[in-house]
Parts: C-alpha cells; structure tokens; sequence
C-alpha cells in the first residue's frame, strides 16, 4: 500500500509541510526532510522549484527563485533523494508545476520517482483532463498518487469528478487565494469545510493554503483528515534555518 | 490541415488550458459562454458601432508607392498604427470590455508589457466606467513613462511587478494571481493570443477585424481579395492572428512571421522563439517557449518591449511547425534601420515591433508583381525616446 494511504488510514489531524528544495542553501533538503520526521510531521511536500510559480505568492516564489540561484534542478533534486528512503520513511510527495516535468520526461520523471520512493505529485497546473487523457495510467504504472486541488469555487459536479479521479486525498485549497496570503478562517471557511465534509467524498481531504498556525491548523483539522504549512514554514526557514524546525513543529500541536 | 483551434482548444498540439483548478470557474465560464456572445446580434452591433465610431475602423489599407519602388514589389501596408490609441491593442480589448460586461464583471485586470496593452485597457475601462488594475514590470515602468501616465491619466492604477525578471511575463504573473485572488467579480482581459483556452482563439477573433477589412479593401484596390503575401511581427502574436485569420486556409496566401532577433539569434539576448523555444507550458498555454534544459522560463530580449516575451501564441506555434508560415527573425539594428526609413519613404513613424515586419524586404525578395500586406501594428510615438537614444537624434 502507499504510504500516502496508509498513513490517512491510520491517523487523523495530518501535519503536512512544504518546502522548497534546495533551500535556504542547496544542500538543506535532505537535513529539512529529516529532520521534519524527527519531529514528527506526518507528511512533506518537497517544493520543485520554477520560475513562473502562478498559484503561489511572494514568500514560496522568493524561495524558489533562491533555491535556482543556489542551482538546485529537477536532475539535482533526485541525486540528493536517492538514498531518503534509507532514512525517512513518512510519505513524501513532490510538488511543482508542470513544465519541469515535461522537459524532464514526464515518464522518466515517474520512473525516477518511483525508484527513489516518492509516493505521489501535486502538479497544480497539469488539469484534470490532461491527466486522464495522457499520463494516469503512467502515474499508475509506477505507483504515483496524484493529488488534485480544490477551491470554494469548485462546483459539487466538478468535487464528484475529481474525487473520482483520485486515489489518495484532495488537496483543498482554504480560499480564494495564491499561497501565503491569508490570516486566519472567517465563516466562508469554515462553512465550506464543513460543505465538503457533508459530501462524503470517497477520498480524505487536506486542507491547504492559508495554515499557518495552531489555530488555523486545528480549525482546519476539526474537519479535514488534515492540513498543510507552507509559506510560514519557509518564513521559519528563512529566519531560523534547519534548526527551526523542531520549535516551529511545537508551536503547531 | 486545420490552421485554426480545434474544439479542445488546440491548435495541433499545441493550446490546451493548463491551468491551476483556482482559475477553472473563471476560465470555464469563458469558454461556456465566449462563442454565444460573440455571436449575438445585440454584442455584434455594439462592437461593430464602437470599432467604427470610437476606434476609427476602418483603418486604411495604403499602398506605400515610394517603398514598393525601392523594393521592387506592390507593398501595401495596414495602417492599425492609426487606430485610436495607436495600436491594433484596442480591437481586443474594446471586444473583452464588452464581454466582461455581459459576464457581469465589475473589475478589469490586465498585464502590459510596453504599454500598449495597458492603455488600450484603461481607454476601454475608462469609456465603460469599470475599475482597471494594470499589472506592469518594474522594469518596463521605468522604459515606458509616458503610457504608464496615461494609463494614470486615463483612472486605471498600475501596479508594478516585482518578482522575477520584472518584465511582461512577471505582469502575467501578477495578473493571473490577482485573477485567482478575486474570482467572482474579476475580468482578466489578456493583451495577446497567448494563455489557457479561449483566450487565444477569442483574442483571435476580436483581433481578424484586421484581415476581414484587408479582403474587402483589396478587392477594390487589387481586383482580389487574397494578396500573395502578409506579413505580421510576432511576440505574443495578436496583430498577426488579426492579420493572418482569413487567410490561414487559404494556401494561396503566403504567411509571413517576423520575431525579434534581438542582438542576433545566438547572442543570448534575443526573443526569436521559433529559433530557440521548445514545447512546453507558458501561462497556461502549451507552446513553443524559450527555457533551459531544466524547464525554467528564461528572459528574452529585444529593443522593442513588445516582442519582449519569451513565447508565442499557440496558433503561430502551430503555424511555424507545420510549416503554414515562414518564420523570419529581425535584429534590433535592422528593425531601427527599416522604422527610419518608413519615415524617410512614406511619412509614417511606424512603433518599433511593425518595424521588425517592415525589415524584412532588405533580406526577403519578392516578385514585382506580388501583393504584399505588411501588417504596421502601432505609432512610434511611443518609442520616440528609443528613437532618439538609437539615432542620436
């Protein structure tokens, strides 16, 4: 069973962390990664970075645009993961936009993913759709969950359609926003956790976007299987560095 | 082979919307209802009336006597240099206010590049009394003062993009994620035939008003209405898809892109795509884009901040690999060398993008019996400074 799966079967209020690849310098990511198991984050979304980040905001960009500086590439990035596994064994799901892993070879990139033990992508710009028509059974073939997002403008149709689509939860996005512009959830939230919950959708939920601390994290939680940090996470790094980490899992629960 | 997209929004393979699920209601509802309102009797006529009496439509199809001598062919040009606000721009943007109205959008977004994009928003904004935000490079601010006042002058706020590269792409940027900020109440009227499906095609359409004029013309000018050939320059592309879309299934019909070379296409400092791009996915749209091996968007360059975009809309995509069209790139020396001597030869100071189509007749024969459309997409008054600083002047 993938990771992924077996972790929500087993656990409820998820802590999921983003972060940025290759930062703040080139050779964090694999001390970020384990030391976020150490401190018992359930999950990590590892941060492709590119250079057109469109659903994110200043912070995750700033971060990204570092981490290229520091000369961190999707080649790079799978050189510094090849042995993870012998050391972290939470699931680990990478996240990026989709022309990177077109360039890669969206198979070769599978491959290499699954020989490194990466348990699924979140590709925010590869839709629906595309990823029926084209790259599921690949996915499939080498055992990649792939996360879709939703938004409190998603129609129900649409919800169904998607969670048709996925085989290890929904990503949803908190609110209308690109990452790392909210504080705090007013009632839109809330009432838009609770419609999805009410949908009894066949995949868990996680909430993203707009998590920051423990309040916003256990409002999410009350509703979703579980939610991610992203932004402030970063901004954490960017102050603290690796050695941050542990207080920053603290402050959350 | 179809030239045109197809009902998935592809022009061969090359369009498609990818684009994160924040933008899919949006994008949706565009392409739900794009085709109806265009079609309706009640938006025809309000966009026909406005093209006439506030754009100044049609615009002249001129038969440049004095450069078809020096060159030896029969050279027409297009004149959308004489449209109001000084560029082919307001076709679109007059055709997306209006859509964004009927939508029942209160708040008008749009990236600009050189600025001609952003006036011809701010102009529309301004005549239909919507809130306008233009997202502009902070680079590009600082190159073209005199559009950013009048988009100022003209009530819309412009709102500098400070991340990246802090040219037009990073104005896109900016733009889709104000779009992904408001929802609801938001209009993006993008500037080229460039983003996820409808943009292209819709941008296309608003845009063939160019073509559909140079038919009629021609055939009371030429006896006929197909010239031999037409010619367009190409960042994005919008003037081209204008100026190209009657005439895309029409083989007979010699279709001419010229891009920016830049300093020269193997310089590093160049934005000839077709030259340099690969496949790949730019603001939504799967095209031809520059990038490194890596798959991170790299910065162009050309003197003319219009041809300043490091991909091209998928339908030229579609036209450069199929070989529909014949891909000419134009440095910036000879692109300066060819706007002076428009000026020189007919009275006319062409912007500096219609001067890269203009170039071409330096290094590109013709017959001297061809009918050749060449498309001058905007006024230089713009780049005067450019003009001055090039010239010494």
């Amino acid at each position: 069973m993938n990771r992924i799966n077996e972790r929500l079967n087993n656990k409820s209020k998820l802590l999921s962390i983003y972060f940025t690849a290759g930062y703040p310098k080139l050779e964090d990511t694999v001390p970020v990664l384990e030391s976020l198991q150490a401190n018992g984050v359930d999950m990590v979304e590892i941060g492709l970075p590119f250079s057109d980040p469109l659903a994110d905001g200043p912070t995750i960009q700033t971060s990204g645009t570092q981490a290229l500086k520091n000369g961190m590439t999707t080649t790079l990035l799978f050189e510094q993961l090849k042995d993870i596994r012998k050391t972290v064994s939470i699931p680990l799901i990478i996240m990026g936009y989709f022309n990177p892993v077109l360039q890669y070879g969206v198979e070769n990139f599978c491959k290499k993913c699954q020989e490194i033990g990466i348990d699924g992508l979140i590709l925010p710009d590869l839709p629906l759709a595309e990823y029926q028509e084209h790259y599921q059974e690949m996915f499939e073939k080498y055992g990649l969950i792939n996360v879709f997002l939703i938004t409190p403008q998603t129609s129900d149709e649409r919800i169904k359609q998607i969670d048709n689509a996925s085989n290890g939860f929904i990503y949803m996005v908190s609110s209308a926003s690109v990452t790392g512009s909210q504080s705090g959830f007013g009632n839109v939230q809330t009432d838009y956790f609770a419609r999805i919950k009410n949908m009894n959708l066949n995949n868990p939920q996680i909430v993203g976007f707009g998590i920051s601390n423990s309040e916003t994290f256990n409002a999410a939680t009350t509703y979703a299987n579980g939610a991610i940090i992203g932004s402030a996470f970063i901004k954490m790094l960017t102050e603290s560095g690796v050695e941050g980490i542990g207080d920053f899992v603290k402050t959350i629960r | 082979m179809n030239y045109n997209v197809n009902e998935k929004g592809y022009y061969g393979e090359f369009g498609g919307a990818y684009i994160p699920e924040m933008l899919y209601p949006n994008v949706e509802e565009l392409r739900q209802q794009y085709l109806k309102v265009m079609a309706s009797d009640e938006f025809q006529a309000e966009f026909q009336d406005l093209l006439k009496e506030y754009v100044g439509r049609p615009t002249p199809l001129y038969f440049a006597k004095r450069m078809s001598e020096k060159y030896n062919t029969k050279i027409y040009l297009k004149r959308e240099d004489l449209c109001h606000t000084g560029a082919h721009k307001v076709n679109n943007t007059i055709g997306q206010i209006l859509m964004a109205q009927r939508l029942g959008k209160k708040r008008i977004i749009a990236e600009t590049g050189a600025g001609q994009h952003g006036v011809a928003t701010a102009t529309v904004c301004a005549l239909m009394g919507l809130e306008c935000i233009v997202y502009m490079g902070e680079i590009d601010i600082a190159r073209q003062a005199p559009n950013v006042a009048r988009m100022k002058m003209l009530g819309a706020t412009v709102v500098p993009a400070t991340s990246g590269s802090k040219t037009l792409k990073d104005a896109t940027n900016e733009a889709i994620r104000d779009w992904i900020n408001n929802p609801t109440d938001t209009h993006y009227i993008i500037g080229s035939v460039v983003g996820p499906h409808p943009y292209p095609d819709m941008v296309a359409r608003f845009q063939s008003v160019i073509s559909e004029e140079i038919k009629n013309q021609l055939q009371e000018k030429e006896g006929r209405k197909n010239p031999d050939f037409v010619v367009a320059c190409v960042g994005g592309g919008s003037n081209a898809a204008g100026a190209y879309y009657h005439y895309l299934d029409q083989p007979e019909v010699g279709i001419i892109a010229v891009e920016a070379a830049g300093k020269g296409i193997h310089t590093g400092e160049s934005a000839a795509t077709s030259a340099l791009g690969k496949v790949g996915i730019i603001h939504g749209s799967k095209t031809l884009l520059m990038q490194t091996d890596d798959g991170q968007i790299t910065e162009p360059y050309s003197i003319s901040a219009g041809l300043d975009y490091p991909g091209v809309g998928p339908m030229h995509a579609h036209l450069f690999t199929s070989g529909r069209g014949e891909f000419i790139s134009v440095t910036d020396d000879d692109a300066m060398n060819a706007g002076l001597a428009l000026c020189k030869l007919e009275g006319i100071i062409p912007a500096i993008e219609s001067s890269h189509a203009l170039a071409i007749f330096e290094t590109r024969t013709f017959k001297p019996d061809d009918v050749v459309v060449v498309n001058l997409s905007g006024r230089g008054d713009k780049d005067l400074n450019n003009y001055i600083e090039y010239f010494k002047l």
